[in-house]
């Protein structure tokens, strides 16, 4: 449908492997509908040329490490009509997260050559730990089609169908042979959100859990079943500490005692 | 069970060369023939292209979320208890489009999308099984509003039951009244009834017919007519599954549940459930689907799916404002009260069928039967506050 004037599409970056963004660029002939429906306004990993805000629709890859990160996204939210944090850095702080709770001096200290160098917030967080989010969708990386949803759910004004329940139903759905169940394997799949696809499961691995923590995760009832499976209580702070070890219902289990 | 065959019904005895001739005569009928099967580790339900796919040999070790194949004593083709998956995913697809619409001048054009459906033969489907369809055959079909494309696939689907010889560790059909034997062969909904028991020469098949269909495709197979010792012999072996069913289910459930909406012991199961759903994925006769309508990035073309949904997703009960079930004890509650209870109410009948498999396959391993149970020695000791 030709609109007069197309809306603007913002993709921005923060504290990020720039995975996310690259499931944009990875979208083939649906990123040419994008390129027809939208005026690309700003999306560097893809153009240098920057067409100036406000923007319709932004897209936040990233989270929150610095002070500048702060300000910058106030200015990013100020600009845009709908803001949808993409991936496990901007819903959850990402793998960077696995930093909260020591000290950043100590850390800086052992990383980097001139520590004075680094500028970094004590602690790394998502996105809408600093302005209101649209919408999030999870991740890590995010899941192609569900981009795609996303973006087709706002050009019509409708609700996105990302569904937020437990990888386990469309493990099942799909009618692979549950790895915990019949393979002793440890699976994060009953409290991770479905929408990658089932990729682990479907080639009978355990979920590591790249999606995030469910709408209602309760990981204390996994918790002894994942050490039937063999895990001690290190290996399961383990499993929940990768991308999504700032989310709350993760960290939480991270820290759990037996 | 089995040993109400007479010799006269029609009943014939088939060694494994015989349902190698019955499977390639479906085949040639044009008939995809789906059945049990190994696969990762699980036995699962698939297209097999001969009794040679079968799990000839193999058996399972089911107790709470737990589930192992092994070696079993025997060469029984049929010698485990429910395979992983239900039937209902060959008659009620688990994700499938319903229709497009594509946007034309000044309006749009719908068109309804033809379900896949292709005659389908389902060997081996068990007694609790086969009441499953029977009871997705109400919901769908009998109960006023018709689902077509259930009906359509129910219409091209033939069934090749299997009773039950050996019971699993969560089996508990005796008590549902669903198994381990069907007793009223020609109103149970299959074509053909199989049960196997094993000679020296290893297994044979006990073959009723239990449709037109059945006596028709049983007569283009090499089988002999089945003397009283044949029908003997497979009613003691169905009568051994019986006799070594893991678990049990309160005779009273349905009243029990009932009267026990309030009891503190559903906070107890939500304290142990993941809420991941497996129980309503895997049993056979939850039926529930959501609808999604999703549009293109063009703008040009939407769509319509139906996807199988549970009540334990969030998403289920959501209202404006939000979901009516916020707490894992109301979707538990809602899950078991409406399977044992108001299914009653609804359709006349349970909505369980004792096969087990939300026992078995739940990650945690919450065992309906054992919660039922709970709720009955816990009775009396009702909080109304919770």
């Amino acid at each position: 449908m030709a609109r007069s004037s197309p809306p603007k599409l913002a993709v921005w970056k923060f504290a990020s492997c720039d995975g996310c963004q690259l499931s944009l660029l990875d979208c083939g002939e649906e990123l040419l509908a994008i390129g027809v429906r939208f005026e690309v306004a700003r999306f560097t990993e893809a153009s240098r040329a920057v067409i100036r805000g406000p923007y319709d629709l932004s897209l936040v890859e990233g989270s929150i490490a610095t002070a500048a990160d702060v300000k910058r996204i106030q200015a990013v939210r100020r600009q845009s009509r709908w803001l949808v944090s993409i991936g496990a850095c901007a819903t959850a702080g990402g793998i960077q997260a696995l930093r909260n709770g020591a000290a950043i001096a100590d850390m800086v200290k052992a990383v980097y050559p001139r520590p004075d160098y680094i500028d970094a917030l004590a602690t790394v967080t998502p996105i809408a730990d600093h302005v209101p989010v649209d919408f999030a969708l999870h991740g890590c990386p995010i899941d192609r089609k569900q981009l795609i949803e996303v973006i087709a759910a706002f050009l019509e004004g409708r609700k996105p169908n990302i569904p937020t329940h437990s990888l386990c139903l469309d493990c099942k759905r799909a009618g692979f042979v549950c790895v915990l169940v019949a393979g002793g394997q440890p699976c994060l799949g009953p409290v991770t959100q479905a929408g990658c696809g089932v990729l682990c499961p479907s080639v009978g691995r355990g979920c590591y859990g790249c999606f995030g923590p469910m709408e209602a995760p309760n990981p204390a009832a996994l918790r002894p079943w994942l050490r039937r499976s063999g895990l001690d209580a290190e290996a399961i702070a383990r499993l929940y500490r990768t991308f999504n070890a700032g989310a709350a219902a993760f960290r939480a289990a991270s820290n759990d005692h037996d | 069970m089995a040993g109400a065959t007479r010799p006269d019904d029609g009943a014939c005895v088939l060694d494994t060369g015989a349902l190698e001739q019955l499977i390639e005569l479906l085949r040639a009928d044009g008939y995809r023939v789906v059945g049990p099967q190994v696969t990762d580790g699980a036995i699962v339900l698939g297209t097999i292209a001969g009794a040679g796919d079968l799990p000839a040999g193999i058996t399972d070790d089911q107790e709470p979320g737990r589930y192992r194949l092994r070696q079993g004593t025997s060469q029984a083709l049929f010698g485990y208890a429910a395979p992983a998956q239900g039937w209902k995913r060959f008659l009620f697809a688990p994700d499938e489009t319903l229709w497009r619409a594509e946007r034309t001048d000044g309006g749009f054009r719908c068109e309804e999308e033809p379900p896949a459906i292709g005659r389908t033969a389902l060997l081996g489907v068990r007694p609790c099984d086969l009441r499953a369809v029977d009871i997705l055959d109400q919901v769908f079909t009998r109960s006023g509003v018709v689902d077509r494309r259930y009906q359509a696939r129910r219409a091209a689907a033939l069934i090749i039951a299997v009773e039950c010889t050996q019971a699993g560790g969560t089996c508990f059909c005796a008590s549902m009244g669903a198994g381990p034997d069907i007793a009223d062969a020609a109103n149970c909904g299959a074509d053909i009834i199989l049960t196997e028991f094993l000679v020296d020469a290893g297994p044979l098949l006990l073959a009723r017919p239990a449709s037109a269909r059945g006596a028709e495709l049983l007569a283009g197979v090499p089988g002999w007519r089945a003397g009283a010792a044949d029908c003997e012999a497979a009613a003691e072996a169905v009568k051994g599954a019986a006799r070594s069913m893991g678990r049990q289910m309160p005779a009273d459930v349905a009243t029990l549940v009932g009267r026990s909406l309030d009891h503190p012991h559903w906070a107890d199961v939500a304290a142990r459930c993941l809420g991941c759903g497996t129980c309503t994925a895997v049993c056979p006769t939850c039926f529930c689907s959501t609808v999604e309508d999703s549009t293109d990035l063009a703008g040009t073309t939407a769509e319509r799916r139906r996807r199988w949904d549970s009540c334990f997703t969030l998403d289920f009960s959501t209202l404006h404002g939000g979901p009516i079930r916020s707490s894992g004890a109301a979707r538990y509650r809602q899950w078991l009260a409406h399977k044992l209870a108001h299914w009653w109410e609804q359709f006349g009948r349970s909505g369980c069928v004792g096969c087990g498999r939300c026992i078995t396959w739940c990650p945690v391993g919450i065992d309906i039967t054992a919660e039922a149970r709970a709720l009955a020695e816990r009775e009396g000791r009702t909080d109304a506050n919770h």
